[in-house]
């Protein structure tokens, strides 16, 4: 196959590998084994769970508001598993909690950041994950800087950053991307394009024809792919990647996908998606495509459907589980981490909520 | 007279406002098809149409910037910032550019334009939803800040703001937009910018708030009351103008204050309202001013807020602390 992205022109047309019934789109190899695709599906299913399951819990009132990732997961999960959670760092926005889960951060701590708790953004340790930016555009700066810090000092990671098409209208934007050209750092900005900034369509957003078409202006590589073909997510990642760690600068990767639920479990979608449009996209279902696409290689049936399905429930319930044996917090968790070294003031003021609580 | 909640008057007091002047509109991101996060402005697009409803793309510093230039092209925007937390993205077009630019073109640019947005904790919002910024606002030369603090303030301070040739962040309190529904005037209705209102009389402490610390104040006086307090409770309306004689006679009334208001401790508007109530009466006073505020940590999850907004406890117990002082 030719590579799409060796140059800095835009690929003309959407890349797709699989077909929304799982058949070939184009005669290439896709790229991920049927192990890898198993595994894909693994990470995509437990985030559909998730999705689920913390809707229930929310309308029960036991969590508060959150985005779910439904639709998306192959867009997510394609191009986190191109990254080596040992070296690289991916650089959230809010709707890609699959990529987080692979690259180390616990589900627990999602669960304790819904029920706003403030342990839930805490990142451990091991774990090169930035916390959820939910300030949108906000964290393509940050990227851009680690992207940049780790070239200076001579790592070979990659930075993978998130962004949504509604954000990429935030100045940050633009002053990330330009610098992250200038200073040829190993930085990836993936594009989630769904469709929606909350009740923006796409169309609102920008009079250009793609996002990904802006990366020729600060001279490195645009890709549009299929947002919904794991493989096709998974390749151009990838690619995009390797280019990367060969010194040759960032990439735009706009993955054309759909948000298939609310923009957060605060919106009323209905108010303003055609449901026509909405079916014309659950046709097209990450997770269902997947699916098709391994069960036409025979390379997974019941049995292994039973398996993950069990997992992804186990997964859940242990995670769940964690997060709901912790005590509430206290007053004395409002002052934790402000700083290293905690100003007079603040002890003061931390000791006055504390007795006030005990009183 | 229409019973509305805090939201619905806004609602109505844009659709007045653009009703009596075709320049006004309305810009902001969700604003029009989806009638804003809030509803705040539900229904508008439908009677004013997309050139006068605009849903922008995603960028509150275009927002901002924006409405400067539809300003100097004789337009009114009233712009929204669907959350206060957001208008950091847009600071730099407010201090330096919307509250400068009367006085950068020696006054041949007016600025009629009004950035509306919720703001203040309580609500149980993700991060960034809950900050309270009015001291950072407060502190850019040129900019006049509205704090309404029920639905009756709603509409006469919006109105007086869409109607200022200077520019105004009119800040709507989040957890007060659905309190409750009372009587709000149907016809044009007008609070004037820089005078405060005495919600409550009593002799023995000056309690002192605006938006949503003026009902924390309120429930304080009341139970205050039951121990033989009588508080008097002075709502700021706009903290840009201050209504600094309102401020000397509430606290000369009392000879003791607390000035509650939700933002960090340190260097909140509290802290220039205690300023400004020693500088004015001082000799009046039988204690310290206290202040009852935010801590100075970033706004907290929501799993631990009520723990740093000011309550009805906390202001008590600041009062108390002054009448044995």
């Amino acid at each position: 196959m030719k590579p799409l992205t060796d140059s800095a022109a835009v690929a003309p047309g959407v890349f797709s590998i699989v077909e929304p019934d799982g058949s070939p789109a184009r005669a290439v190899d896709p790229p991920l084994s049927d192990e890898e695709t198993i595994e894909a599906l693994r990470w995509m299913r437990l985030s559909r769970a998730v999705d689920e399951r913390a809707l229930s819990l929310q309308r029960q009132g036991k969590l508060g508001t959150f985005p779910p990732v439904h639709g998306q997961e192959a867009a997510v999960v394609g191009t986190a598993m191109a990254l080596d959670p040992s070296r690289d760092w991916i650089v959230p926005q809010y709707r890609e909690l699959p990529a987080m889960l692979r690259h180390g951060y616990p589900l627990e701590r999602y669960l304790l950041a819904l029920k706003g708790d403030p342990l839930g953004s805490a990142i451990p340790e091991d774990v090169r994950v930035l916390p959820m930016q939910i300030a949108l555009a906000a964290q393509l700066p940050h990227a851009a800087g680690l992207a940049w810090g780790l070239r200076r000092r001579g790592l070979d990671g990659v930075v993978m950053a998130y962004i949504g098409e509604g954000a990429c209208s935030e100045g940050d934007f633009h002053e990330a991307c330009n610098l992250a050209g200038v200073m040829r750092a190993p930085l990836v900005v993936v594009v989630q394009n769904n469709g929606w900034a909350i009740s923006t369509p796409r169309e609102r957003q920008s009079a250009g024809d793609t996002i990904a078409c802006r990366a020729q202006g600060y001279g490195f590589a645009g890709v549009v792919a299929d947002g919904n073909d794991v493989q096709a997510t998974y390749h151009c990642a990838q690619e995009a990647v390797a280019r990367c760690r060969d010194g040759g600068g960032p990439t735009i990767l706009e993955l054309m996908t759909y948000r298939m639920g609310p923009h957060t479990t605060a919106d009323d979608p209905s108010r303003y998606v055609d449901a026509e449009v909405l079916d014309e996209w659950r046709r097209q279902d990450p997770i269902e495509r997947a699916v098709a696409y391994l069960a036409a290689r025979g390379g997974f049936d019941d049995e292994a459907e039973r398996e993950m399905a069990e997992w992804v429930d186990a997964t859940i319930d242990e995670a769940w589980a964690q997060a709901s044996a912790r005590s509430a917090p206290g007053p004395e968790r409002i002052f934790e981490q402000v700083y290293a070294s905690e100003p007079a003031r603040l002890a003061a003021q931390r000791a006055g909520a504390i007795g006030r609580a005990g009183g | 007279m229409p019973q509305l909640n805090l939201v619905e008057a806004v609602r109505d007091t844009l659709a007045q406002e653009m009703r009596r002047d075709e320049r006004v509109m309305v810009l902001g991101q969700d604003v029009g098809t989806l009638g804003g996060v809030f509803r705040a402005t539900d229904g508008l697009v439908d009677e004013f149409g997309t050139e006068r409803v605009v849903d922008t793309p995603l960028a509150e510093s275009a927002i901002v910037g924006s409405s400067l230039g539809l300003a100097v092209a004789g337009l009114v925007p009233v712009a929204e910032i669907q959350f206060m937390g957001f208008l950091h993205q847009a600071f730099h077009q407010l201090g330096p550019q919307l509250g400068r630019i009367r006085y950068r073109s020696g006054g041949r640019f007016e600025m009629p334009v009004t950035i509306r947005t919720p703001f203040g904790g309580g609500a149980r919002t993700p991060e960034h939803h809950a900050d309270a910024l009015e001291a950072q606002l407060a502190n850019c030369p040129g900019l006049k800040l509205a704090m309404p603090s029920d639905p009756v303030e709603a509409k006469g301070l919006l109105a007086a703001a869409i109607r200022d040739p200077d520019p105004v962040i009119y800040c709507e309190p989040l957890r007060g937009y659905r309190r409750g529904r009372v009587d709000v005037p149907e016809d044009d209705y007008v609070i004037p910018f820089g005078s405060a209102r005495a919600l409550r009389s009593g002799g023995d402490v000056t309690l002192v708030g605006w938006s949503s610390c003026v009902a924390v104040a309120l429930e304080a006086a009341d139970e205050l009351a039951r121990d033989g307090i009588e508080a008097s409770v002075l709502d700021l309306r706009t903290l840009v103008p201050l209504d600094v004689d309102g401020i000397r006679e509430a606290v000369a009334e009392t000879g003791r204050a607390v000035v509650v208001g939700e933002s960090p401790y340190t260097a909140g508007f509290a802290a220039e309202v205690v300023a400004t109530a020693q500088e004015e009466a001082f000799y009046t006073l039988q204690a310290p001013i206290a202040r009852v505020a935010g801590y100075d940590t970033p706004y907290p999850p929501a799993g631990v807020e009520d723990w740093y907004l000011p309550s009805r406890d906390r202001v008590v117990a600041a009062v108390k602390t002054l009448l044995e002082a």
